[in-house]
């Protein structure tokens, strides 16, 4: 029985470090190459030894595909395909392909130049293996080989965010990476098509949310934001340089214009510039809205968000500033964080997930004495604000995607054991399907029951689609044919010409059995006599009374002569093949009953 | 396989394939060649045009001298420019079930097939196809409907009246078929039954037939389509190109096994090299700059203008022309140039890894933010305060009947130091000028045309090896001014079918094999027999479904089982419903084993005789006999019907099933 298998070597229960490996009909492809934000040590990368334990993975991969840019779906590509050793093809989409070196070369920085680490991948490794990527069209089927096929569908998460199908003959499965399911300021939602895949795997890091209305939320955060501005406070925004970064860039600034407000905001890091320039030149990539307008007036072309300058944050009076990275682990918002982290005006608005280890989770769990390097102890006194700006599908939107694609089943992925659980018996109770959700480094088998394509002759098909006595579209139609199987390839044929191609003759069995009737009329009388009591019976078919005396029935042939010694006896010769056993079975015994007096 | 043609350009195609049971229409190219005859439409009054004398005839009557006017031995239609649009009469629009766009220029009939047809279908094309396609047609409605012309000519369309007219208007065909621009809210309309596709997407079209989007290498988002099933392959190339130039590079590996392969768009000028031309184009701005006078370049919007501003951009510091001001104006110049900087995905290698920079992948970007290109949606506003002159000038259309380029063709025509350079391929030179003489203005002829030649169509056609091409018949001669050229047309083996407006072929093809799904459950009841080495059969009997104009085959429903008993009964009363297949035998009957098998069987009688062809066995007390040859077996039996069905499951063990 063909069968699937998914192993995620990351992201199994866990958010981060997406890694997962999925074998189909024979192929083998891995799904994200990701790093982990809580970790430091080997934890933080997949364990690609697992793949193989002395082949080379180039050997084992038919491909690698990325699904978008965020570091924990990608950080851990040149390390993967430069040190551990890759030279397949790695797919990712355009903005994906252009965004994702830079924020690889960010990581690399913060890693090395700043954490002072060794034996971590180099800019050099980076180029490299940024050549080993396949950039892919929304949509577009990409022919891995012969036989692997995948085809990218918007997710809206992040800008270039994709859902990749990978296809093999008719087995399938989706992984959707990370998307969102509501269309905001700068995305479109995700969105596929009811191609029925035998299984899909979808993140879940918002198993058990239901979020409220998005507009309550942005309310919310403005007027959080207003607030402490207002009272001569500093706000701290962590975020990623690009994605929510500049879905509340917009927020603000529209804020900022129509409440004239005149705090500074500021964009922390050389990156933002840069990120919005890609925003500008992929506004293919954005919502339909920004599509539109884009002539007269390009949203990510900012009027009251300035650069960021590391000696600003010690300015008197209040600012807004976005810094990165989003999860405070590291970089320039931890260090602003320990600046305003004392004074009980400032406030830090947390818009995104945070994984565990990270002083975001740690802050976000209400610990407010946070020990930092060097023993330090750093006591929160700011309030922490949550605003779940992630754009990840909440339950709703898990449901409404599985609704869409309506797959045979679902693994989750991207999120929370605990939530996974709830989440997956909703499934499960709402669609009938199976659901999974594999820890790290345990295998999922799932048995896919695959149609059998096959080539069949179209004198055939038109002739099935033709035969019967009576066309009767509601009834099945039974059909006959002989199916040839020669190295791989499967064709159905009719019988005569399976015969003809093999160079075999047909071998003809017929039957031919006496009735005798007791008929004193003159053979040509009984003859009639015979026709007619067959006409009658047999409305459907044809019966034929022919010149030469005899009947044929379809193509059993009855003829009729007296018997040699009793002149009151007709002896009915009925004569048949075994094509047609039924109807002259039929008629043997039909005709032994006699013919019926009325008959004349 | 049927193919409809609609139009007989060659560039502006417009067919109509039935495919299966489907209709899919290829292209809507809209010949914009028929406004040529009539007058241009003056952005401000002309004293000159409006001096025109009627014509008359020579009979000296004169009632068609408010319709046609005459300049320069040349005559007119004073009316608003009409187009000849594809064939509507070959076949009920309405049934055409989707549209494939290969290129925004091939897009520009689109609303008089959606809007007046009654078509309900589906429009396919790609995402630059559809923006730029916009800009063609808002500049196109935008330039006509800013100058409403009063009055509208037709009795010079009557067929008695035109047969007495001048070429060319004498010749001119389906005059009545000639339509009026449509309107924005037309436009709109036939753009909304758009669905974008991107290259290499695959669209199925009622389970029946899928189609897919090619790169073909001439313009933004420009494509050739593959259109096929499992076993029949049509390949509609349409404008190609092999030269580098700003879109993605043709896409050919994946036309290769086609059975037909439709031809069209070809280069328009098949004896100019694009390169060269574009050398021409600059020389000649450059010298015509320097002697203080001003270039015109009547062009589209979007497209050969990229790759113009582009060399202009390398070229006019080297040549000292970087005080000269340049000037593109078109109500959609801006919507252009900001539309070009957006496709990053259907850019040429170059381009695209410019976006990754992230760059802006033409420099044009460059030229505005310097101020050395500036764009205009008209003359008018803030263009006549900013005007300096010596300047270049592109602008459209490139008929010189409409747009902005009619004002500065009245405006710099008098002067021998302007130049008015042609880079567009669609319209003859000459006739464009023809109204707007006595010129004193240089004329120079540069036509850009990068799609395929006829040596690259010769080498493409040997690369993808199609079982037959389909091409118009332009293409199968030598262009008439060129009649040695042997060299300038389609050269194939088997020759090219050709085709001319309102034809219908029959395109070759035979198709053999459908695809069918064998459901798993009736696979696993399958039992395979292995007939010669490495070949296996099955017999199958099955259900059939279909849906969808998909096959599937099923395990057929176990009919209950009546007892025993009963079914003797029924077999007598009941008809048998319908001709139930019996398989094929085959395979002979070996007589000894056969007589054993016999006698097994408890028949203590039997007797054989050997006959001409085979065998006779004899069961005498049955007064049964079995004739026994290589290919046929024949039992005759008397009234002994289970007797007839033991003897027949016994022959049956010895034959294989088909």
């Amino acid at each position: 029985m063909p069968e699937i298998k998914v192993t995620p070597l990351g992201a199994g229960q866990d958010v981060g470090r997406s890694c997962i490996l999925v074998s189909i009909a024979g192929k083998n492809v891995m799904l994200d190459c990701g790093m982990h934000m809580g970790y430091n040590d080997d934890r933080r990368f997949p364990d690609f030894s697992y793949i193989t334990q002395n082949g080379r993975l180039t050997d084992f991969l038919d491909c690698v595909i990325i699904s978008h840019f965020h570091l924990d779906h990608c950080g851990a590509l040149p390390y993967f395909s430069e040190m551990v050793g890759y030279d397949g093809p790695i797919y990712m989409t355009h903005p994906t392909k252009a965004i994702c070196p830079i924020l690889l070369e960010d990581y690399r920085k913060i890693t090395v130049d700043k954490k002072g680490e060794t034996n971590f991948f180099t800019s050099q490794m980076i180029k490299d293996c940024m050549k080993k990527v396949v950039a892919v069209h929304l949509h577009q089927t990409v022919q891995v080989d012969e036989e692997l096929e995948i085809k990218a569908y918007y997710a809206g998460h992040v800008l270039g965010a994709a859902m990749f199908q990978i296809k093999v003959g008719c087995e399938s499965v989706v992984y959707t990476g990370d998307y969102n399911m509501t269309p905001d300021r700068h995305l479109g939602a995700a969105w596929i098509d009811k191609c029925r895949p035998d299984l899909l795997i979808s993140e879940s890091t918002y198993a058990t949310t239901i979020r409220d209305s998005k507009r309550c939320r942005e309310r919310d955060f403005l007027k959080k934001v207003h607030e402490t501005v207002e009272r001569g406070g500093k706000v701290l925004i962590p975020v990623f340089a690009l994605g929510r970064a500049q879905e509340l860039c917009i927020l603000l600034e529209t804020f900022w214009e129509r409440m004239n407000l005149k705090a500074p905001i500021y964009f922390s890091t050389g990156l933002t510039e840069k990120a919005n320039h890609y925003y500008k030149l992929f506004i293919t990539w954005t919502n339909q809205k920004i599509r539109k307008t884009f002539v007269q007036r390009n949203m990510f072309e900012f009027k009251h968000i300035k650069a960021f300058d590391r000696a600003f944050a010690d300015n008197p009076g209040p600012m807004v500033v976005f810094a990165t990275p989003g999860m405070l682990h590291a970089g320039q918002s931890l260090q602003i964080f320990r600046k305003w982290a004392g004074n009980e005006k400032n406030m830090v608005i947390m818009p995104g997930y945070c994984v565990q280890g990270t002083v975001g989770h740690k802050i976000l769990s209400g610990q407010r004495k946070l020990e930092m390097e060097g023993r330090q102890i750093l006591e929160v006194k700011m309030q922490v604000e949550y605003m779940s700006f992630s754009a990840h599908a909440d339950a709703k939107g898990i449901m409404q995607l599985i609704r869409q694609a309506e797959p045979r089943n679902v693994l989750l992925v991207h999120g929370e054991a605990k939530k996974m659980e709830f989440l997956k018996q909703k499934i499960e109770q709402e669609f009938h399907v199976n659901c999974y959700m594999p820890a790290n480094g345990e295998t999922t088998t799932i048995l896919t029951n695959p149609s059998i394509p096959v080539d069949i002759s179209l004198g055939l098909l038109k002739r099935e689609a033709a035969i019967g006595p009576v066309p009767d579209a509601k009834k099945p139609k039974l059909m006959h044919g002989t199916l040839l199987m020669k190295d791989n390839s499967f064709r159905l044929v009719s019988p005569e010409q399976a015969l003809k191609e093999l160079g075999l003759a047909e071998h003809q069995l017929r039957f031919t059995c006496r009735v005798h009737i007791q008929d004193p009329r003159k053979e040509h009388e009984t003859v009639l006599r015979v026709y007619n009591h067959l006409k009658g019976v047999l409305k459907d078919y044809s019966v034929q009374h022919l010149p030469d005396g005899s009947i044929t029935v379809e193509s059993i042939l009855i003829q009729a002569t007296a018997h040699s010694e009793d002149q009151g006896t007709k002896v009915l010769l009925v004569s048949w093949t075994y094509q047609d056993e039924e109807l002259g079975s039929y008629l043997t015994a039909l005709l032994k009953k006699g013919l019926p007096q009325s008959t004349a | 396989l049927f193919q409809y043609c609609l139009s007989g350009h060659p560039t502006l195609p417009c067919n109509v394939l039935k495919f299966k049971s489907t209709t899919i229409m290829l292209d809507c190219g809209l010949d914009m060649t028929s406004t040529l005859n009539f007058l241009p439409l003056p952005l401000v009054q002309s004293p000159r045009l409006s001096k025109l004398p009627g014509w008359v005839l020579k009979d000296g009557s004169t009632f068609l001298d408010k319709e046609l006017k005459e300049c320069s031995g040349h005559v007119f239609v004073d009316s608003v420019p009409e187009f000849c649009l594809p064939e509507t009469e070959l076949l009920d629009l309405s049934t055409v079930d989707v549209i494939l766009i290969s290129n925004y220029h091939c897009m520009m009939a689109l609303p008089y097939i959606t809007e007046y047809t009654g078509f309900t279908g589906t429009v396919y094309a790609t995402e630059p196809t559809v923006q730029i396609g916009r800009l063609l047609m808002e500049e196109l409605v935008n330039s006509i409907e800013r100058v409403p012309k009063a009055q509208s000519a037709s009795m010079w369309k009557n067929k008695e009246v035109q047969r007495l007219l001048p070429a060319p208007l004498k010749d001119a065909v389906e005059v009545s078929m000639w339509r009026k621009c449509y309107t924005m809210p037309e436009v709109n309309a036939a753009l909304s039954k758009i669905q974008l596709v991107g290259y290499s997407q695959k669209i199925e079209l009622f389970g029946a037939v899928q189609v897919t989007p090619l790169s073909s290498g001439y313009a933004l988002g420009s494509s050739n389509w593959i259109i096929q099933s499992h076993y029949e392959k049509v390949s509609y190339v349409s404008g190609s190109s092999l030269l580098t130039t700003h879109p993605q590079p043709m896409d050919q590996a994946s036309l290769k096994n086609s059975d037909v392969l439709i031809l069209t768009g070809l280069t328009q000028i098949p004896t100019a090299n694009p390169d060269g031309m574009v050398g021409e184009f600059c020389s000649n701005l450059a010298m015509t700059v320097r002697n203080g006078g001003n270039v015109l370049v009547p062009c589209y919007p979007s497209g050969v203008i990229y790759d113009l501003l582009e060399c202009l951009y390398q070229y006019i510091d080297s040549a000292g022309l970087s005080n000269v001001p340049f000037y593109f104006i078109s109500p959609v110049a801006n919507s252009s140039l900001e539309f070009s900087q957006i496709f990053a995905e259907w850019l040429c290698h170059n381009k695209q890894t410019k976006v990754y920079l992230p760059e802006p992948p033409f420099p044009h970007a460059e030229l505005i933010q310097t101020n050395k290109l500036k764009h205009y949606p008209s003359i008018h506003g803030d263009f006549s305060n900013d005007f300096k002159q010596p300047c270049v000038v592109f602008t459209g259309h490139p008929s010189l009947r409409f747009g902005d380029v009619v004002h500065f063709m009245e405006l710099w025509g008098k002067s021998s130091l302007n130049t008015v350079i042609f880079t567009e391929p669609d319209f003859s030179y000459l006739d464009a000028l023809a109204p707007y003489q006595p010129l004193a203005m240089k004329c120079v002829y540069c036509p850009i045309d990068t799609r395929l030649n006829f040596i690259q169509v010769s080498k493409l056609l040997k690369e993808v090896q199609p079982l037959h091409v389909v091409c118009p018949e332009q293409y199968t001669q030598p262009p008439p001014t060129q009649s040695h050229r042997t060299d300038l047309m389609v050269d194939c083996q088997p020759p090219p079918m050709s085709y001319r407006r309102a034809e219908v072929l029959t395109l070759p093809y035979k198709r053999r094999y459908e695809k069918i799904e064998i459901m798993p459950d009736l696979a696993d009841s399958l039992v395979p027999l292995e007939i010669k080495p490495g070949i296996s059969l099955a017999t199958v009997s099955a259900v059939l479904h279909t849906k969808d104009n998909k096959h599937v085959l099923q395990l057929p429903p176990k009919a209950p089982q009546p007892p025993a008993s009963k079914k003797r009964k029924r077999v007598s009363d009941d008809v048998p419903e319908c001709k139930s297949l019996k398989p094929l035998l085959s395979g002979s009957i070996p007589v000894e084993q056969f007589v054993q098998t016999l006698e097994k069987h408890g028949f203590s009688d039997v007797k054989v005789e050997d006959t001409a062809k085979g065998h006779i066995v004899l069961l005498q007390e049955a007064e049964t006999l079995i004739q026994l040859e290589e290919d046929s077996t024949h039992i005759i039996c008397d009234n002994d019907e289970p007797l007839r069905i033991k003897l027949r499951d016994l022959v049956l063990k010895f034959l294989q099933k088909f």
